[in-house]
């Protein structure tokens, strides 16, 4: 058994625990210890019934946590008679769980470490590696975040949307430490939509699974980005792609359309040009045009003026991009862009370096400041 | 083994030893090989055993202070034209102040314009260990 199988096993067992009477803390602490044993134990002498071995020894971590804990005799006294293991209603506990670990009154943060360590099963230290904090850190986010949710009833139904953009922030951190968090997103993003046949969980599968495909092709070897335009298809997942083509087909004929869809639908027109210039820009564009109904958000009005521009021109871009917010994130990066297409070197020069400057990490900055120095070049020649 | 601060300044610094125009100035090429040098020398050091951590700084940003009780903290900021600038740092850990030294002398070295050394300044600061050593 690998380490994803092993944690797959996780939530399941928490909602075990927690229909026999834990709290959800306390059973959450006691299938953590249980996971670091199986880690040190099982290389060594692996269970034959991995399930089963997690239940028992995750059991009896919260059987002996709950007697070291003198104020509750009184539960000690009940549990002590407990009967063992009863069937496992996995399915129900999982989604469970989900809600509760995305349970609105968690910050962003708290949910995305709370939802790791009980849905995912990676251990505090992982977790902690993968955000680059102190282990320390890391599991008093995580004991906060259990305090945040302890008076929320487990059976209670939760929110939907929470949960899926808990699951984009995962896996829009990428990857750092030992943890792929974007491999992990899809992990539980794919066992998310096997319990909750729900056309924007499948949405947001798809968008993942799609933009997961092109990850080979996105950074050269040295770390600096390659622009989609640039990007040698061939290094590009087409399994991946044909399952996200496929996800979000079978949700879009249900004829239930989100913003998960619609960026996923973005994404497969992408995925789906064999070069750049066969790109469907057009369609694309209607889809943006879908986006924006669904969402007015900003940011994909943005987006969408760069595909105007592609569509209809660069003068039609900057029509598009006239009374969007300049101080939006990316929006001097996409003026750069247009105002290039538009042959205006001298401005969009000056654009790629200021968006430079205004970068929100360092392949992004090192980037524009390569386009601001090319076009320098150029208009120096 | 000791751990030294490389910082490295966007601006108010020491003043330069020589005047290197923005980086969107250079051609691509001397662009390139600028950063292909920062990188190889952040690998060179983890392979050395002597990379602790590196950090670069966005250039935005604001001086904050307390404002007395109950009063917002006051914010200075965005930065002046003139004031120095952080632009980010390594952290070695090293055997002694001269190694820090060569090293920073190195990444001093990064190539500019024409592919000649930038030869910029870098402060170099011992960190105060955390916890106390025992002497005799």
């Amino acid at each position: 058994m690998n380490e994803s199988q092993l944690r797959d096993l996780v939530p399941a067992v928490i909602g075990v625990l927690v229909r026999r009477g834990a709290d959800f803390a306390a059973a959450e602490d006691a299938v953590q210890d249980a996971l670091v044993e199986a880690v040190r134990v099982w290389p060594d002498d692996p269970p034959r019934d991995a399930k089963g071995w997690l239940l028992t020894v995750s059991w009896r971590k919260y059987v002996d946590a709950a007697r070291a804990d003198t104020s509750r005799r009184r539960r000690e006294e009940r549990l002590d008679g407990e009967p063992t293991p009863g069937p496992v209603g996995a399915v129900d506990d999982t989604l469970r769980l989900y809600f509760l670990c995305a349970h609105p009154s968690l910050t962003p943060a708290s949910a995305v470490a709370l939802t790791l360590r009980a849905v995912g099963g990676l251990t505090t230290r992982q977790i902690a590696q993968a955000y680059l904090v102190p282990e320390a850190t890391m599991a008093q986010r995580i004991s906060r975040a259990k305090r945040t949710v302890a008076g929320v009833r487990f059976h209670q139904p939760g929110d939907l949307g929470t949960v899926l953009r808990v699951l984009y922030l995962v896996f829009n951190e990428g990857y750092s430490g030992d943890v792929d968090l974007a491999a992990e997103a899809i992990r539980l993003t794919r066992q998310l939509a096997a319990l909750a046949d729900l056309e924007e969980v499948a949405g947001l599968l798809a968008l993942m699974l799609l933009h997961h495909a092109r990850r080979p092709a996105r950074t050269r070897a040295d770390g600096s980005l390659v622009p989609l335009a640039e990007q040698d298809r061939g290094m590009w997942d087409t399994r991946m792609i044909a399952e996200g083509v496929d996800v979000l087909q079978t949700a879009l004929a249900r004829d239930r359309l989100g913003e998960f869809q619609c960026q996923a639908a973005i994404a497969a027109l992408h995925a789906d040009a064999q070069t750049a210039e066969e790109t469907d820009w057009v369609q694309i564009v209607e889809w943006y045009d879908e986006l924006l109904r669904l969402t007015g958000n900003p940011v994909a009005r943005l987006n969408r003026a760069v595909a105007v521009g592609e569509a209809d021109g660069a003068r039609a871009g900057l029509t598009a991009l006239a009374g969007i917010d300049s101080s939006l994130p990316r929006y001097a990066a996409a003026a750069a862009y247009l105002h290039e297409r538009d042959g205006d070197l001298l401005s969009a020069a000056r654009l790629y370096a200021e968006a430079a400057r205004s970068a929100p990490n360092v392949p992004e900055r090192d980037h524009l400041t390569r386009q601001a120095a090319r076009l320098n070049a150029r208009l120096r020649s | 083994m000791a751990k030294y601060l490389l910082l490295k300044h966007y601006r108010g610094g020491h003043a330069p030893a020589v005047e290197i125009p923005p980086m969107d100035q250079w051609t691509p090429a001397e662009v390139d090989a600028h950063m292909q040098f920062m990188h190889d020398f952040g690998a060179r050091l983890e392979k050395a055993g002597e990379f602790a951590d590196a950090q670069a700084l966005a250039p935005g940003g604001a001086f904050v202070r307390y404002d007395g009780e109950g009063r917002p903290p006051v914010t200075d900021g965005p930065f002046a034209e003139t004031k120095d600038l952080i632009a980010g740092w390594y952290v070695i850990d090293v055997e002694s102040w001269d190694r820090a030294v060569e090293l920073a002398g190195e990444l001093s070295a990064a190539p500019g314009p024409g592919g000649k050394p930038i030869f910029e300044w870098l402060e170099v600061r011992p960190f105060l260990g955390g916890s106390a050593t025992a002497t005799e």
